[in-house]
């Protein structure tokens, strides 16, 4: 409050702030904004291409409210059949749901409607891959440890819904391949042993197709799912300011400061013309690409299925699962059939999922570290997390592009089947020799490090020695650049310690067992008494 | 057709000269006899350089099946291990497969790949009549069914429904088994498209008039050339592959160019 009541005398006696003055005090003087403007203002972010990438994501979300927004006023989410007589020549007269017809007619015949249709599913389409591309950059860097756990796993709870918006947007149209996605929702859901027919029931209201679905993920899609997003975008963004933001290693970082530029006046202007540059490409994308050709098409029917029918990318991980289980896994036991080639499909993928939500408390337990971290690490600094990140890269990596194997088989003149099977290699021994080579890259980088800080970097200077010898000049890195290749965290691998009353208990062994194995391949940071050692060593 | 079906019904006279029917069957074959030649009459001159040409059409055909096509399908057409027996395929078959340049083989892979044409447009000519005098098979489709006229909405919904889950909805093509696949339809002449179609060939089913009629095979036709001659209402259509383009667009471009721009953003100014 004092300084709301110093900056209106200040105001007053000066009178030098005109109009802009005037307003920011009548404002200031009944909601005292300027104590949240001050803290906020003086915010200091830190400069990195990389932590722009979650900005990308909220700016796309922003895009896909306002398109959206624009859709809803046109959209009828109805599965009353209706003639199509709108004017697209190959599908006049054909029946359709009042759903697909309304979507053709904002294609078409609002104008404008095209537009936005193909901005709100590019936007959408970013939004999530630009998620995706955060969160790889939250994992590499280790900025997820204490006290960011918390803000992973609402991060990742939003990369989930932003896959459950996409999915019921994909859906609404009513097209042919949407409801192809939903036959193989269907599908699964009547997988699941005893409650799955019941679900897929209750889901559809009925046997599917059914009459109610669009109505259902309408409501999903523009009101429950939007609603719990903004609301954890907010929390989200809200520990960012809570946590202040972390940097990369550098001279004069530390774990207490934030070195950077003030959100004003450099991050607000920076962040906001980065806004309309994403939106200028969004729009750049809409205006050029197409994007979803319902009119292609064609409404939906139970029996035709196109070849190239694929989910948006974001679902192609789920789909080539799907694709690569092999046949003969069906059975009926006990009067029930049990399609294990859709149980464990969904079994490896809620797996996968429930591993990388819980992965900070994972990594916690393990190393036992209880400190704050606002440092990034950088990824060589982590061998074995950067191997397991590349492990679960390659995973995911070889389920997505299983999703087009039939493009890939038509594209490169290969089998359909030598893709599957190449995929199902990849998919299960892929992660194992991502794992040891990336382990590998990292310490032998780690190790090229420790050479250059101890004996400088390769001049490429030839000098020969009176005695005939030739040798390279090596020269002493800058104190700036030592700083980023020796501060790091190293751990070594936790001891086996009884606990009150004298035992070791199974939990005890484990988390001794997991720590060797992360930690006993290391290579130590150079310390000051090695430097010292060598110094003036540098031959 | 009258002049034809003529001696063979003088033919089952001779079994039956006794018959009560007789003497219908002679009123008939008199009728038959004599507008069939009216009809001859009003014709006769050009249908009989028509006969002779296309004798000579033959001839020529037969010439060029001995040294083109024998090697697999046999002197006669009968077969061989190396290429199917064609006697029965008809001329379309003949003038889809070598329209394309599909045939002759350039070699033995899982299915016959489209290449540059082989024989000019008499020759190929040629070999569909030397093929279509072996025994009755499709025959080249009337120019009325190709115009292109047709209704397109119902041709759309055909095609979704009997070529779409090879073909993809928009014609763009699609894996099939053993490395054959269903080829891209954009700029595949009207002609082809019914030969293929009547015909079947490679790995395609045979739709036959019962299955697709004339009339609904224009309509398919029609549909797909207005694919052709509409370019996508979106913008570029990026192969019309669906999602699987789209995706690798927005990660390789869209992301690509934002994660630049990025980079660009933070570089220091100094």
């Amino acid at each position: 409050m004092s300084t709301a009541t110093t900056t209106t005398e200040l105001v007053e006696t000066k009178k030098s702030g005109g109009l802009t003055g005037a307003a920011a005090n009548y404002i200031d003087e009944r909601t005292s904004i300027s104590t949240a403007v001050k803290e906020l203002g003086r915010k200091i972010f830190p400069d990195h291409w990389s932590f722009l990438l979650g900005e990308v994501a909220l700016y796309s979300f922003v895009i896909i409210l306002l398109s959206g927004s624009f859709l809803t006023f046109f959209f009828h989410a109805s599965m009353t059949p209706v003639e199509y007589d709108g004017s697209y020549l190959p599908l006049k007269g054909v029946e359709m749901s009042a759903a697909m017809a309304s979507s053709l007619d904002i294609s078409f015949d609002i104008r404008g409607g095209l537009l936005m249709r193909q901005v709100h599913h590019w936007a959408a389409l970013l939004f999530v891959a630009a998620i995706g591309l955060h969160m790889l950059r939250i994992y590499f860097t280790g900025a997820f440890r204490k006290p960011r756990e918390l803000n992973w796993v609402i991060g990742f709870i939003l990369f989930i819904l932003a896959m459950a918006e996409g999915f019921t947007g994909y859906s609404l149209p009513d097209d042919l391949l949407s409801g192809n996605g939903l036959r193989i929702i269907d599908g699964m859901v009547k997988g699941i042993p005893v409650v799955g027919t019941w679900i897929s029931f209750l889901l559809f209201g009925g046997e599917f197709p059914g009459e109610q679905i669009v109505g259902r993920l309408y409501s999903l899609h523009i009101l429950l799912l939007p609603a719990i997003i903004v609301a954890l975008i907010a929390m989200h963004l809200l520990f960012v300011v809570v946590h202040k933001h972390t940097q990369y290693p550098g001279a004069g970082r530390t774990n207490q400061n934030v070195v950077g530029y003030p959100v004003l006046p450099v991050y607000a202007a920076k962040a906001g013309g980065f806004f309309f540059i994403v939106f200028g490409i969004v729009m750049l994308m809409a205006s050029l690409f197409t994007i979803n050709p319902i009119w292609n098409y064609g409404p939906y029917d139970p029996s035709p299925v196109s070849a190239g029918t694929q989910p948006d990318w974001y679902i192609g991980f789920a789909d080539g699962a799907l694709r690569l289980i092999p046949p003969g896994l069906e059975f009926v036991w006990l009067d029930r059939t049990w399609s294990f080639n859709i149980l464990i499909p969904l079994v490896a993928l809620g797996l996968f999922i429930l591993v990388v939500l819980i992965y900070p408390f994972i990594e916690a337990w393990v190393t036992g570290d209880k400190r704050e971290h606002h440092i990034l690490d950088r990824p060589r600094n982590a061998p074995t997390r950067t191997a397991i990140g590349a492990a679960g890269v390659t995973f995911y990596a070889a389920l997505w592009a299983t999703a087009s194997s039939d493009i890939i088989a038509t594209h490169f003149k290969v089998t359909m089947e030598g893709v599957i099977h190449t995929m199902q290699f990849l998919v299960i021994v892929g992660p194992f020799i991502a794992f040891f080579v990336t382990k590998r890259i990292c310490l032998a980088l780690q190790k090229k490090d420790r050479e250059i800080v101890l004996h400088g970097y390769e001049s490429g200077r030839i000098v020969r020695l009176p005695g005939g010898e030739y040798i390279e000049v090596h020269q002493p890195v800058d104190e700036y650049e030592r700083w980023k290749l020796v501060s790091y965290n190293d751990y070594k691998p936790l001891m086996i310690r009884p606990n009150a009353k004298g035992k070791i208990t199974v939990g005890q062994k484990a988390r001794a067992g997991l720590s060797r194995w992360f930690f006993e391949d290391r290579i130590e940071p150079v310390s000051s008494t090695e430097l010292e050692r060598t110094h003036g060593d540098h031959h | 057709m009258t002049t034809i079906s003529t001696p063979k019904q003088s033919g089952g006279r001779k079994a039956g000269r006794r018959s009560p029917l007789a003497s219908v069957a002679l009123i008939a074959i008199g009728l038959l006899f004599t507008g069939g030649a009216y009809a001859a009459f009003s014709t006769s001159t050009a249908s009989a350089e028509t006969t002779a040409a296309s004798q000579q059409t033959v001839g020529e055909g037969q010439k060029l099946f001995a040294a083109n096509c024998a090697t697999c399908h046999g002197l006669a057409a009968e077969g061989t291990g190396s290429g199917p027996s064609l006697i029965g395929v008809g001329a379309a078959s003949v003038d889809f497969q070598v329209g394309t340049g599909r045939m002759p083989m350039q070699l033995n892979g899982p299915q016959a790949e489209k290449k540059a044409v082989q024989f000019t447009e008499e020759q190929t000519a040629a070999l569909a009549a030397y093929v279509a005098s072996l025994a009755p098979g499709p025959a080249l489709p009337d120019a009325s069914l190709l115009d292109g006229e047709g209704d397109a909405a119902n041709g759309a919904e055909l095609f979704r429904i009997n070529c779409a889950m090879c073909h993809n909805v928009a014609g763009a093509g699609g894996a099939l088994t053993q490395g054959k696949y269903a080829p891209a339809l954009a700029g595949v002449t009207e002609k082809h498209i019914y030969e293929a179609m009547v015909t079947g060939p490679q790995n395609m089913p045979v739709f036959n008039d019962m299955n697709i009629s004339p009339e609904s095979k224009r309509d398919i036709i029609t549909y797909l050339k207005y694919l052709d001659t509409n370019p996508s209402p979106g913008g570029f259509a990026l192969g019309a592959l669906g999602p699987v383009s789209e995706g690798l667009f927005l990660w390789i471009f869209g992301l690509g160019s934002i994660v630049a721009l990025t980079v660009w953003i933070t570089a220091k100014s100094n």
